[in-house]
């Protein structure tokens, strides 16, 4: 059924540069219900593409489709079905859980009562049943983020990007999010992220590419990564260390 | 590393700190060469003398024995730059307490304590004294100048109330810690520092109106009843004034009380200092709000919905109002005490209104458009750039008109070319305040915006001249209107010239 529908997200061509090129002519390929693990070491540029993907910079060249939508030249239709969660919790101290899901919901224009229970069921999944009407100026790092991350789950989004989401939380914390994930994937929803814990791509992600200097230089299922790096049973991480040290240097 | 050494190397780094403190004041937070940074301050500070000759030229000759009345306004502008230096002293004492990001390298290094913080304390009276004396030396300049050295005193008795102010700032947060608790501490600090620079001159101001019927706090002070209440010329009281006019037996003493003021500040709170740090948690405490349901409405009402709450939970942000509000006592008690009057009575209404209007729409404009503590969120939405800022604008706007309509309704009572006037500047000069902080954007989060050094100088100081030039235009068009049409042009002229340089254009 998936097949049917258009990839998730298409990048052709991608490129950005700052003082030095930090996604250089990316192609990338995300298929609709898929979960997606882009890795890659510090600098990779794998933040980089996902702000891009997300509408937070301009590329300098190559296109960006999300679910068929051309999201340079219609940016909102391309907004209206993604989320993006960023490794540094950007939510509002002043506001209490339940208040930022509301100000999202609002922000994606979802229906009032649908987005309250879905805002009550998500922060009730996520362990802070008993902060809702708490503002989140006390709150710690872990707890921000996973406001931070029923926000961006609170409007039903068909893409959600994900910057090292793991960042700060708990192992229970940790388990409770990516239950969520596999849980959203499980429903038809595609999740792209970034992480360093090469454990969480092994187990949850269906593909995973690795991204050196701008650009994907290996991709696949861990089977077919452990195939093409030669041995059966390589673990990821060996495989992710010699991919990245044996990748050529940027330009 | 011995003791006087490490005291000694601890005085440099504040130094240092305080100095690119400043620089990031200066320079907005953006990168500038330390030398451009001097130039430009040495220029501004040399400009300063144009004005500053206008306003204390003709007091160069003044000199002892002076009359009553002459003391009493002397000591009262004494110590309303004590009110303004004490008001920078809380904030920056406040900083040390919950702000300083060194804090915790510094509790957990092999230091003793008690120095370290008794360097930090020498460090804000040290600050606080020296932007004091940025400020006072064109004016001190003018009257060395004019009057001879004998007013060079007057830098002497800048360092003594710089002193004693950084010493009560110290004594008045550490009291406020033991009254209110850390937690409640900082907010009723921030209100304080922020009444306390004003308070002085709008209770002049409202003991002018409700004793003479008039705004000037010169009305007071030059009053009978005031010299009748001062004490005698021989009184400790004249001090500080006749020590500014260079009577070296005056300054004396008042530079060493306030020295002995500020040691003995130090010698207590020094050694509790520390506990004061660690007894400010870094989890605050819990604030809860009442369930209700979520509310339906546009993207856009969301946004403002969101801008409006943010910005009554901020304590910073309430005190600045505050501060904005008090500025508007004055002339609503005169238009309350006078009514009846007939409208001249109220022309000197109109300006001030238009220029707090002004004044308050840019500090809101400056917090809505250039604070988001969710700027991906917000960038991520699917809705146009455009319509996010179009409504934090509304914001401002519907904040302005509900603080000021009250006002102007209550001038249409007596006369409805005053009021609508009033109306049209207010409107102009709050549109023109926004349009500056919109060209002048500097996205940050707000907890960065503990004090305004994230706004660019270039737009504050043109968001000022610009509630000048309205509020002058304002006065001028309900007395002489073809005067008017030039001062309407000239702010214009500033606002083009905003708008030229400002980085929007670039």
């Amino acid at each position: 059924m998936s097949q049917q529908l258009p990839p998730a997200l298409v990048l052709r061509g991608l490129t950005k540069r700052f003082d030095r090129p930090a996604v250089d002519g990316l192609d990338l390929t995300v298929r609709a219900g898929e979960f997606y693990a882009l890795l890659g070491a510090n600098g990779a540029g794998k933040t980089t593409t996902l702000r891009m993907v997300a509408g937070l910079l301009r590329p300098d060249a190559g296109s960006v489709s999300v679910l068929g939508i051309d999201a340079l030249a219609n940016p909102v239709a391309a907004k209206q079905l993604t989320a993006w969660v960023s490794d540094e919790p950007m939510i509002y101290d002043k506001l209490t859980p339940l208040e930022y899901l509301e100000f999202v919901a609002g922000l994606w224009g979802c229906d009032a009562a649908t987005a309250e229970r879905a805002a009550h069921e998500l922060l009730h999944s996520l362990g802070l049943a008993a902060q809702l009407h708490e503002r989140c100026e006390g709150f710690s790092k872990g707890m921000r983020q996973k406001v931070a991350l029923a926000g961006a789950l609170v409007h039903e989004p068909r893409l959600i990007i994900l910057d090292e989401p793991l960042t700060g939380l708990d192992a229970v914390s940790a388990r409770h999010v990516k239950g969520l994930l596999q849980a959203r994937v499980a429903a038809g929803c595609t999740v792209i992220m970034t992480t360093h814990i090469l454990e969480v791509a092994e187990r949850m992600a269906d593909r995973i590419g690795v991204i050196s200097a701008g650009r994907l230089i290996a991709e696949g299922t861990l089977a077919e990564l452990q195939q093409q790096n030669g041995q059966g049973d390589t673990s990821l991480e060996d495989m992710f260390v010699a991919l990245v040290e044996n990748a050529p240097a940027a330009a | 590393m011995t003791r006087s050494a490490s005291v000694t190397w601890f005085a440099g780094h504040e130094i240092r700190l305080a100095w690119r403190e400043m620089l990031g004041m200066l320079t907005a937070g953006r990168r500038w060469r330390t030398r451009s940074a001097s130039i430009v301050l040495v220029a501004f500070v040399l400009f300063l003398h144009l004005p500053a000759y206008a306003v204390v030229g003709r007091f160069a000759d003044v000199a002892m024995p002076l009359d009553r009345s002459s003391l009493i306004v002397i000591t009262a502008s004494i110590f309303l730059a004590w009110a303004l230096m004490l008001s920078q002293a809380i904030e920056s004492v406040t900083r040390v307490f919950y702000a300083r990001a060194d804090l915790d390298l510094i509790m957990s290094s092999p230091v003793a304590l008690t120095n370290v913080f008794s360097v930090r304390i020498a460090a804000i009276a040290v600050t606080v004294t020296l932007m004091a004396m940025l400020l006072a030396t064109p004016f001190i300049d003018v009257l060395v100048i004019g009057g001879g050295v004998r007013w060079f005193a007057a830098y002497a008795v800048v360092v003594a109330i710089g002193m004693s102010a950084a010493a009560v700032a110290i004594a008045v947060t550490v009291g406020l810690f033991q009254l209110c608790g850390p937690a409640r501490t900082r907010a009723v600090a921030q209100v304080i520092s922020a009444v306390t620079g004003a308070g002085f001159v709008i209770a002049l101001q409202v003991a002018a109106i409700l004793s003479y019927g008039t705004l000037s706090r010169f009305a007071v002070l030059t009053s009978d009843v005031m010299a009748a209440w001062a004490p005698d010329a021989g009184s400790r009281w004249w001090w500080p004034a006749q020590a500014m006019l260079g009577d070296v037996a005056a300054l004396l003493p008042l530079l060493g009380g306030s020295l002995l003021l500020l040691g003995a500040a130090m010698a207590v709170f020094s050694p509790r200092f520390s506990d004061y740090v660690a007894s400010v948690s870094p989890k605050i405490d819990a604030r809860k709000t009442t369930a209700r349901a979520f509310r339906p409405g546009s993207r856009q009402g969301a946004l403002r919905r969101k801008e409006l709450v943010l910005l009554w939970r901020d304590p910073w942000l309430m005190s600045q109002t505050l501060m904005q509000l008090l500025y508007l006592l004055p002339p609503a008690l005169m238009l309350w005490r006078s009514f009846g009057e007939g409208a001249g009575a109220f022309i000197v209404l109109a300006p001030v209104i238009v220029m707090a209007a002004g004044q308050l729409a840019g500090g809101l404009a400056w917090l809505t458009i250039s604070g988001e503590d969710a700027a991906d969120l917000v960038a991520t939405a699917p809705l146009p750039s455009a319509s996010v800022t179009r409504a934090k604008i509304e914001v401002v706007l519907i904040l302005i008109a509900t603080l000021f309509t009250p006002l102007v309704a209550a001038m249409a009572l007596v006369s409805l070319q005053l009021a609508g006037v009033t109306a049209l500047a207010t409107v102009i000069a709050a549109a023109s305040a926004t349009s500056i902080q919109l060209w002048f954007r500097v996205q940050a989060r707000r907890s960065q915006f503990g004090r305004r050094q994230t706004s660019s100088r270039i737009a504050t100081f043109a968001e000022a001249f610009v509630s000048i030039g309205w509020a002058a235009t304002a006065a001028l068009a309900l007395v002489v209107p073809t005067v008017a049409a030039v001062t309407a042009l000239m702010t214009a002229g500033v606002m083009a010239l905003t708008w030229k340089i400002s980085p929007a254009r670039a």
